[in-house]
């Protein structure tokens, strides 16, 4: 019998006994459900912490010197912090020392930060700001672009001039109500003319990534973020993603070397990636997706079982169809492909309900918790094929006793 | 192999000889059914059942014949082993040329669906299906393509003036109308033999003659038919009839000679 015949057949089938199909379908639709909404849960989370962590916070491709780590696995201990306040700072040579190093292509950057208080001749007070005393090139590696003005250039970064770039929440606090392009925002008692307005960042980890002022990092803003004391950042961002560990060795050797480090002494400082950064997320997704496929193979195995039962009941009752089919010429292999269809084809439309029921479980979710999802075009994939092979596995028994029935036994049965 | 089956000759009383031929000969052309000596043996729970008893039968290709006898002389035994629904316990069964009592599995599905039609007793229709589906299945365990299929169904349910309700299910039709769309279904794949077991016996006596016209212009036109019936008035359509008795063949005459001995 063509698939086609038996496909339509187990539709025919579905429709007649739409309450029964519904209890057979439940076990997969459950569990298919369950493994599209943990999946796209934990894939929204994923693009949220990679564009988050890597995007905005880290930048793409990029390593960060510092003397000791942003981002830390596990428990900061009193030791460790003892250890890491005894080391030695990154100084402004250092950064220039790195940068002589870096292959061609190779992106670098200074970015020196602090939280400072602010002022404006517009508002009575506002909220600290991340300031940054940032050579220009920062703008390039972390992807930040203006909604209004402009980037300070090079020029201004030599020269030292006390121009700013500023975040949105830095212009709603500073400048309400006026166009800040042109207007003065006050650090330490000196003004820096505000010259673009950054576009908006939201977030990452609880910071506020638009209550920010940048300014060149030659200008009187390093005073203010202790650029002299010890530089927060150097970034090095490497042409491809290939190169990351090329750029990362260098950038270790030269500090090692300036350091004055015997080999087998431990690196006085870090180079941090994102990867080094998300191999803590990972940690997490892992135990997700542990849970995700655990409680959707339960939901399958309890549907296989279903499903099983329910074609073998299917079997006893329509004896005498299968009686018919055979004398008018059905062979076993055409009993057995009917039956394996109608389970496969079962349990694939359950599989297709649970895949729009997990979407919405995903969407209900993420707006209840305020997590992000993401739909995964693999677990459409996957929950198909499951939903197919359970199908399969479940309908080969009850098939297999059909496809064996006597034609004149069969014929004979009510 | 030659033919050892020869015209069978008909005795001055009207009984037909059983020469089927030599065991292993491969029957003529001629002959749609041939069994020798078939048996069949049910085991039930240790003890054995012996439905049939060594049956020789020969039937030609065009003949309409019918079998009686008593309720458990073996008619519808019989009837399964000649059609390859089941395989004998001892003897052989020729069906046009092909011996099914060595038959396999799909071989016997194979000729099921090529050289037999059948109709039941009970119809035997799918009973979520439309008439013209019941009718289109043999085409489908064919391998008969969709349009092509349903164009054969719809000449097979002209032939028993049944077109009208093609989109029918059988609860939707009468008795008779039922036992046609059957019939139509036994029909359409052009079967060697027609193979009825008691096809008349769910019908009132005004349907069963409507049934029996069917199959008086199957047989006209030539179709091979083998019917099953308790009734002799049902029987006296054929153009032979066949008595079973205990599972052995107790008389086989022409229609004539078996009408004259019931007037008796
Ligand atoms: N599947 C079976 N298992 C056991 N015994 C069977 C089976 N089929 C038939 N028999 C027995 O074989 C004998 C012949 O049965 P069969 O059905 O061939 O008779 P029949 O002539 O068709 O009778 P009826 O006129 O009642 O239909 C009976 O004794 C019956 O009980
Ligand atoms: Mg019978």
């Amino acid at each position: 019998m063509p698939l086609f015949e038996a496909v339509r057949l187990a539709l025919a089938q579905i429709r007649v006994q739409k309450l029964k199909s519904f209890f057979t379908l439940l076990g997969v639709t459950i569990g298919v459900m369950f493994l599209i909404a943990v999946v796209s849960i934990v894939q929204g989370m994923s693009n949220y912490v990679t564009n988050a962590v890597a995007g905005k916070f880290l930048g793409v491709n990029t390593a960060t010197l510092r003397s000791f780590p942003n981002f830390q696995t596990g428990n900061v201990t009193e030791a460790m912090w003892r250890m890491w306040m005894r080391r030695p700072p990154i100084t402004i040579a250092d950064a220039y020392a790195v940068r002589d190093a870096l292959p061609p292509g190779a992106g670098w950057a200074i970015d020196d930060m602090r939280w400072v208080n602010a002022e404006s001749k517009y508002t009575n007070g506002g909220p600290q700001l991340l300031a940054h005393a940032a050579t220009p090139q920062l703008f390039t590696i972390k992807n930040l672009k203006v909604t209004e003005g402009r980037i300070y250039n090079e020029e201004e970064e030599q020269l030292g001039l006390p121009v700013a770039v500023i975040g949105v929440e830095t212009q709603q606090y500073y400048f309400p109500n006026v166009d800040p392009i042109g207007r003065d925002i006050k650090i330490g008692g000196l003004p820096f003319r505000v010259i673009g307005v950054l576009d908006k960042q939201g977030t990452v980890f609880g910071q506020p990534l638009d209550r920010v002022v940048y300014a060149p990092f030659h200008s009187a803003m390093q005073r203010f973020t202790g650029a002299r004391v010890n530089l927060a950042g150097v970034l090095v961002q490497a042409p491809s993603p290939a190169a990351m560990d090329d750029i990362q060795e260098t950038v270790t050797e030269v500090m090692r070397q300036r350091h004055k480090l015997h080999p087998s002494q431990e690196n006085d400082f870090v180079v941090e990636t994102s990867a080094s950064a998300l191999s803590a997320w990972d940690k997490i997704r892992g135990y997700l997706v542990a849970a995700g496929i655990f409680l959707p193979a339960i939901g399958l195995v309890v549907g296989g079982i279903v499903i099983m039962t329910i074609m073998l009941v299917a079997v006893a009752e329509r004896t005498r169809e299968i009686g018919i089919r055979k004398s008018l010429g059905a062979r076993r292999r055409d009993v057995m492909a009917q039956f394996l269809a109608e389970a496969t084809t079962l349990s694939i439309v359950g599989a297709a309900i649970g895949i729009g029921l997990g979407f919405g479980l995903s969407q209900i979710l993420s707006s209840a918790f305020n997590l992000p999802s993401g739909v995964a075009p693999w677990s459409i994939v996957v929950a198909l094929a499951l939903g197919g092979g359970v199908g399969i596995v479940s309908g080969i028994y009850p098939a297999s006793r059909a496809s064996r029935l006597d034609p004149i036994v069969a014929l004979r049965s009510e | 192999m030659t033919a050892d089956v020869r015209d069978i000759p008909l005795s001055t009383t009207g009984e037909l000889q059983a020469v089927v031929g030599n065991v292993g000969a491969v029957p003529g052309q001629d002959w749609v059914i041939v069994t020798r000596g078939i048996t069949r043996d049910y085991d039930m729970g240790g003890e054995v059942v012996r439905a049939l008893r060594g049956v020789d039968l020969a039937v030609r290709r065009n003949e309409y014949v019918a079998i009686m006898g008593p309720s458990g002389s073996g008619k519808s035994t019989l009837m399964n082993l000649v059609g390859c629904l089941d395989t004998p316990t001892s003897g052989e069964n020729w069906l046009n040329g092909s011996l099914g009592s060595d038959m396999k599995d799909d071989a016997l599905a194979r000729v099921r669906n090529r050289e037999i039609g059948f109709v039941f007793q009970t119809f035997n229709l799918l009973p979520r299906a439309t008439a013209l589906h019941n009718v289109e299945l043999p085409l489908v365990y064919a391998g008969v393509g969709s349009a092509e299929r349903k164009k054969r169904a719809v000449e097979a349910l002209e032939r028993v003036q049944l077109k009208d309700r093609m989109d029918h299910r059988p609860n939707e039709l009468s008795g008779g109308q039922r036992q046609r769309v059957a019939i139509a279904r036994a029909l359409v794949k052009q079967p060697a033999i027609l193979l009825a077991d008691e096809p008349t016996g769910n019908l009132d006596s005004a349907t069963s003659e409507e049934i029996m016209r069917v199959f008086e212009e199957l047989a006209a036109a030539g179709q091979t038919v083998i019917m099953v019936t308790h009734e002799s008035e049902i029987a006296a359509h054929a153009r032979r009839v066949v008595v079973l008795r205990d599972g052995r063949i107790s008389s086989d005459e022409r229609r004539e000679h078996f009408v004259k001995r019931l007037e008796k």
